[in-house]
């Protein structure tokens, strides 16, 4: 009875944590789909519900309603499979992230490494889909995707070692009550933009897009997918941008820690301040889509190799060098 | 406790069942994927015994990266199509007592290892004084790589480091009229240097120099 009753209590926090997060999925959508529009001088969806907030459900109900079609070439296992992987590694990160003093689902010793753990798996998902696919757009969005997600990490895994340096912990809540004197982005501030254009191109957002490029890949390695495996894939895709937003907002720009900490602020729960801090960084997100043109390959990775490598790798040196030249190292 | 066990039990059946898989299943690329399920359940029991800074990084560096790296080869090279017919072919059955030989040698030097353990535990103790259990996982391993074993530890790295280097030296052909675009130049150029204007007189047409 006992054991039913923790596996009860467990479920209610991970639903309490899934649902509004699926939710903000839905409503993120629509949000990109605004801000995109707007800076391109449309309307956008502004017809199902008040300003058309309801549009990602409508598209939700059609996904749901369409066929799924499996190519009779495919590998049928690890076509189904893949959808499945990129929604589930999607959402298992969320498990880690705090929104609070204490109100996290899992506070384990080494957040940041599993975070970090998770989205470089999210890389399987897209390559099983391309190969199982067994077309040929699908297969180069894949191999396209698999390159440029591995070489993205590499700098991002450098500029979370900037952060632990400051920090001296890999706790995601000890990095954010570490940064109740000054934020991150201040000191930091090199690597935060370095770590902003590594998400976008870890989220296979534009400008680093190649593996869905609609211009030469039809729709990359979702070619081949209809009705609620092409959703899942969707889903998969907004929630992973969502997560590299709330870990920007919690190792740069002080997770769920308010702005000033003086009366009228201090009163709103952290909760708030880190989702209003997540919509930041997702705006600026929406906006770069809107501004910037595509990449080329060969200058993607020209970009991730050659320059942002050896910047956070030197600007780790620094950091070190500074912390340890005037004593700051934070004691274990 | 129980869970504890039922969890353990269930992870090393997977490790294991996998590990099988990947020497026995017929697709190649099958055999990659396996290969990635056998790491990841590998990490899960690394985690179950607490040592979760190993488990995480088995995650990143394997899964997260060699197997990718491992998936990607065996897809370009198109070996998928290949039936892997397993002990079957006198190809692979030449193989066969070199990995007896092999296997024979690893299986006794795991019997040495858990058998020094068994019966001489004070040897495996005695180097682990500095570890104690109220400081994490990550902390602990810190401090005995960056202290005591950080000339091995430095070693190590060079020899990656030399492997790679390596590794292109022997890959990297130069080679001629390859195309580049060097993008200083491009934006450094002049609206004098790409753009002329020229009278053309009508009906005679006009000579661009190459």
């Amino acid at each position: 009875m006992e054991y039913v009753n923790i596996i009860f209590q467990e479920v209610y926090k991970i639903l309490f944590l899934l649902v509004p997060v699926l939710v903000s999925v839905a409503m993120i959508v629509w949000l990109d789909r605004r801000v995109w529009a707007f800076v391109q001088k449309r309307q956008g969806p502004n017809v199902v519900g008040p300003f058309g907030l309801l549009q990602s459900l409508a598209d939700a109900l059609k996904y749901i309603f369409k066929e799924i079609i499996i190519p009779a070439s495919s590998n049928k296992v690890i076509f189904i499979l893949a959808p499945i992987v990129t929604m589930t590694l999607a959402l298992i990160a969320w498990a880690v992230i705090p929104f609070g003093e204490n109100q996290v689902l899992a506070n384990i010793n080494v957040g940041i490494l599993y975070i970090f753990a998770v989205s470089s798996l999210g890389v399987y998902g897209i390559i099983m889909g391309g190969w199982a696919s067994n077309s040929k757009y699908p297969f180069l969005g894949a191999i396209r995707s698999a390159a440029q997600m591995v070489s993205y990490e590499v700098s991002i895994g450098i500029i979370i070692i900037n952060v632990l340096l400051c920090v001296g912990s890999l706790n995601l809540s000890d990095i954010v009550v570490a940064q109740q004197e000054i934020w991150f982005v201040i000191p930091l501030f090199p690597m935060f933009v370095i770590f902003f254009i590594s998400s976008l191109a870890e989220t296979n957002r534009p400008p680093f897009d190649l593996p869905e490029a609609e211009a030469e890949l039809v729709a990359g390695y979702q070619t081949e997918y209809s009705g609620m495996m092409y959703a899942m894939f969707w889903l998969g895709e907004y929630a992973n941008i969502l997560l590299m937003c709330a870990l920007g907002s919690i190792l740069f720009l002080g997770g769920w820690l308010s702005p000033i900490d003086l009366y009228p602020f201090n009163l709103i729960p952290g909760a708030i301040w880190l989702i209003f801090k997540i919509l930041l960084l997702f705006i600026l997100f929406a906006l770069v889509k809107a501004v910037v043109p595509r990449y080329r390959y060969d200058q993607l990775m020209r970009l991730g190799w050659k320059i942002f490598l050896p910047i956070s790798l030197i600007y780790v040196v620094l950091t070190a060098s500074y912390l340890f030249y005037f004593n700051l190292l934070p004691t274990v | 406790m129980i869970a504890h066990a039922i969890f353990f039990y269930v992870f090393s059946l997977i490790a294991i069942v996998s590990a099988i898989m990947v020497t026995v299943s017929k697709n190649t690329v099958h055999s990659v994927f396996f290969l990635i399920l056998d790491f990841i359940s590998i990490s899960c029991l690394f985690i179950m015994v607490g040592a979760e800074f190993l488990g995480m990084i088995m995650l990143i560096v394997y899964v997260g990266a060699v197997a990718v790296l491992f998936l990607f080869v065996v897809m370009m090279l198109n070996v998928a199509q290949q039936t892997n017919q397993w002990l079957l072919s006198e190809v692979s059955s030449g193989h066969i007592p070199i990995g007896l030989i092999i296997s024979t040698l690893i299986f006794f030097e795991l019997i040495i290892v858990i058998g020094g353990w068994k019966y001489k535990p004070d040897i495996f103790i005695s180097n682990n004084s500095t570890i104690s259990s109220e400081i994490s996982n990550t902390h602990s391993l810190g401090q005995v790589l960056y202290t005591d074993y950080i000339h091995i530890f430095q070693i190590s790295g060079m020899i990656l480091l030399i492997a790679m280097i390596g590794a292109i030296v022997l890959t990297f052909r130069q080679r001629e009229g390859v195309k580049k675009q060097s993008y200083i130049k491009q934006i450094s150029r002049e609206r004098s240097e790409g753009v002329e204007v020229i009278e053309v007189p009508s009906n005679k047409g006009v000579k661009i120099d190459d």
